[in-house]
């Protein structure tokens, strides 16, 4: 009878043991303040450690996560338990309003600086307010839409870079018919959130608040419009119809059949990483325009973070993030560390200044961007945007597998009665 | 033993003796209450729950949990998606089972074979793909699926040949079976080689003195003996087939005809992690639990005279 006793008395010292762990950090505690963060930029955990250096009072324990829908349900799933969740949250735009809907961050209008929604654009602070006076994030980086090209294929197949949608579809027509194992592009329908960004462009917004209900707006004239201009040039075969992100892509990045990509800030890191042995071919341009006279662009992509529901350290996790988002120091680290595009446009012209290693050949990247980024037409995301989202990659596969215009017409309006039902459904006010 | 009127020192002796096989059993009755009947009992009750949202939903509160009634289960075999993903699944498993079986069965005879050189290395060789796991499996068949990193496609293209790009299309369904039977044969090979050698060698002694051949000693000796083998390995692929979800869910992002709801766990898999509705994914989960466990009591029952009739 030996044996249990002593394995008892083993496990009841283990037990207090976590109980003890369990309690260090906790309010009335004399020791530093510690925040767990939750996200997944690359390497902000340099960053991080640059914080705690400076602040032995607030020390910050970076998790690397999932990036995007894994993140997102993994937090959810931690505020369902009743706890498990971080205190600071990586989230992105078109997720917060998901997050709030599921009660699981917190409103920081409080506890922030009164002079930080001036270092933003009206469009980033729209999407972490959602237009209330609430403000339920700080913006990080964001993810202004652009076109790259490889410039010596362009050059040597005589091609123009193309500044309308109607000079693209040309420019993807002559390209395809010099040389037929080449694209301009792909039309993909594993990345809904660059359909969005590019119907953003044509002046569309998914979903809209008005007064104490929803509306959803998917399958309007400017989407459609969007939607048939890519169906059209799938049907034609002028343009790929497999998905980005793929083996395949990449292949195709790296040995120059894929020769443009409409894409964001952020595709630097991308093609550097996909396609090495491509640094110095690729060129960014605005994306092509509906409109020539008002040039416009859309967002894919960029974080804001926010502070989870289940957090006790509110104030030290607001003056971490103003601190990690919004200090001069701190962004420099985001756009050379982490090759983010930061939010905050009044901190980041020094560290903007200087190109991005795989784009030698083009100096005035980053003017070029800041130009771009200052055209990003407003957008309002909705509380089930994981809903339209999966949508769009079921709905759109098939149309994107059937390569035909009428398909992708239909694949909208396929999108916005899912989006509605679910709304409707789960019994959101919609009008 | 109860009949026996006991005295007062043999009740003793029998209260300990009835204690006993309780503490052996307990770990596993506790392991099992809390690993497999509560987690199976919390989906029973979040399967006739459902959430609900007041106005914009924005605010804290403004969600709350009701109890839905048998809706979540009328959705669930109403809606065209889940119908459409079981009818795909059949389809799968209508080509999967017998193919792989079929297959097995021939790896294990020719292993069983009197004549069969290499017979470590040829048994390793095909139960080797078993021991990778499905997702690793799948991401290097995605790989050899895909035209230009494909060195499948680089041959047939210098043999003039043009291979159909299998993730295109319906054919995807015969691209995600390969992908389980590469797997699957050597597990359901093992099973039915083990049950083979267990046969005494006497009764193929018999049978040969009788002039059969190899053949007739196969279907006429071999097959019959080992029924129930097959038959378990039967069971067991239909299961596996009802709970398809690693390939699909690997290939997905390579593919425009893989669906978020492919199968039916898939759609299990969305609904609870895309949408966050647990409470329709539990319903869902509770309608393929019962489907697979009526189907492999079906079977048995009709299989089980003709396979274990003998033996009562």
């Amino acid at each position: 009878m030996r044996t249990p006793f002593r394995v008892g008395v083993g496990a009841t010292i283990a037990a207090t043991a976590l109980v003890l762990a369990g309690c260090s950090g906790g309010p009335g505690d004399s020791g530093p303040v510690e925040l767990t963060y939750w996200g997944w930029a690359p390497n902000i955990e340099k960053v991080v450690d640059v914080w705690n250096a400076e602040h032995p009072d607030i020390q910050v324990t970076f998790v690397k996560t999932d990036a995007g829908d894994p993140a997102v349900t993994k937090l959810l799933t931690a505020i369902k338990a009743g706890n498990g969740a971080p205190d600071i949250m990586q989230a992105e735009y078109q997720k917060i309003p998901t997050l709030v809907a599921s009660d699981a961050v917190l409103d920081l209008a409080d506890t922030i600086d009164s002079g930080l929604e001036g270092k933003f654009s009206d469009g980033v602070w729209s999407a972490v307010t959602l237009g209330s006076d609430a403000v339920y994030a700080i913006p990080q980086d964001s993810g202004p839409m652009m076109f790259y090209y490889r410039e010596d294929i362009f050059d040597q197949l005589g091609l123009q870079v193309p500044t309308t949608w109607d000079e693209y579809a040309e420019v993807a027509r002559a390209l395809h018919a010099a040389d037929p194992s080449k694209y301009l592009g792909t039309f993909s329908s594993a990345d809904a959130g660059q359909f969005a960004g590019l119907t953003q462009q044509a002046g569309a917004s998914w979903w809209s608040i008005d007064g104490n209900s929803w509306g959803v707006d998917i399958d309007s004239a400017a989407a459609q419009k969007v939607a048939g201009f890519w169906g059209g040039l799938v049907e034609e075969g002028v343009i790929d119809n497999q998905p980005q992100y793929t083996p395949e892509w990449n292949a195709a990045l790296a040995d120059g059949s894929q020769v443009g990509w409409v894409s964001a800030v952020w595709a630097p890191g991308v093609l550097s990483g996909n396609a090495p042995e491509t640094a110095g071919k690729w060129r960014m341009a605005p994306l092509p325009q509906w409109d020539s006279s008002a040039p416009a662009t859309g967002n894919w992509g960029g974080s804001a973070t926010a502070v989870t529901s289940q957090s006790t350290h509110k104030a030290e996790a607001v003056e971490f993030m103003t601190w990690l988002n919004t200090d001069p120091e701190a962004v420099g680290q985001l756009v050379s560390v982490s090759g983010l595009y930061p939010a905050d446009v009044v901190d980041s012209a020094e560290a903007l200044s200087k190109p991005f290693d795989f784009f030698s050949n083009q100096p005035d990247f980053y003017e070029t961007a800041a130009e771009i980024a200052g055209t990003v037409s407003p957008f309002t995301y909705g509380p089930n945007v994981n809903v339209a989202y999966s949508a769009f990659n079921d709905e759109f596969g098939k149309a994107a597998e059937a390569k035909s215009k009428q398909a992708f017409i239909d694949a909208l309006a396929a999108m916005q009665k899912i989006t509605l039902d679910d709304l409707v459904t789960t019994g959101f006010a919609t009008k | 033993m109860t009949a026996l009127a006991p005295t007062p020192a043999s009740r003793r002796r029998v209260r300990r003796g009835r204690a006993v096989p309780w503490l052996m059993l307990g770990p596993a009755i506790v392991l099992f209450a809390v690993f497999m009947a509560a987690p199976i009992a919390y989906t029973l009750v979040l399967s006739f729950q459902r959430s609900v949202v007041t106005g914009l939903g924005l605010g804290s509160g403004s969600r709350s949990t009701v109890f839905a009634g048998l809706d979540n289960y009328v959705a669930a075999l109403g809606d065209p998606d889940f119908l459409a993903s079981a009818g795909r699944v059949g389809l799968y498993g209508l080509v999967l089972v017998p193919t792989m079986l079929g297959l097995a069965l021939l790896f294990a005879l020719l292993l069983d074979s009197r004549r069969t050189r290499l017979r470590a290395f040829s048994r390793i060789t095909i139960f080797l793909p078993y021991a990778v796991p499905a997702v690793i499996s799948s991401l290097l068949w995605g790989f050899l699926y895909l035209p230009a990193v494909s060195p499948f496609y680089d041959v047939a293209d210098a043999l003039g040949i043009r291979l159909p790009e299998v993730l295109s299309g319906d054919i995807v369904i015969l691209a995600v079976a390969n992908i389980a039977l590469w797997g699957g044969v050597g597990f359901n090979m093992i099973i039915m080689y083990t049950s083979l050698r267990s046969i005494p060698s006497d009764i193929y002694e018999a049978a040969t003195l009788d002039g059969a051949s190899e053949t007739q000693i196969a279907l006429r000796i071999k097959i019959p003996i080992i029924l129930p083998s097959l038959i378990m390995t039967a069971i067991f692929s239909m299961i596996a087939t009802l709970q398809v979800f690693a390939e699909p869910t690997t290939l997905k992002p390579l593919s425009n005809s893989i669906s978020s709801v492919f199968t039916p766990l898939m759609k299990v898999y969305r609904d609870a992690f895309t949408r966050n509705d647990v409470y329709s994914a539990s319903a869902t989960s509770i309608v393929i639990a019962v489907v697979t466990f009526l189907l492999s009591f079906v079977f048995l029952r009709v299989v089980q005279r003709r396979a274990f009739g003998g033996e009562g």
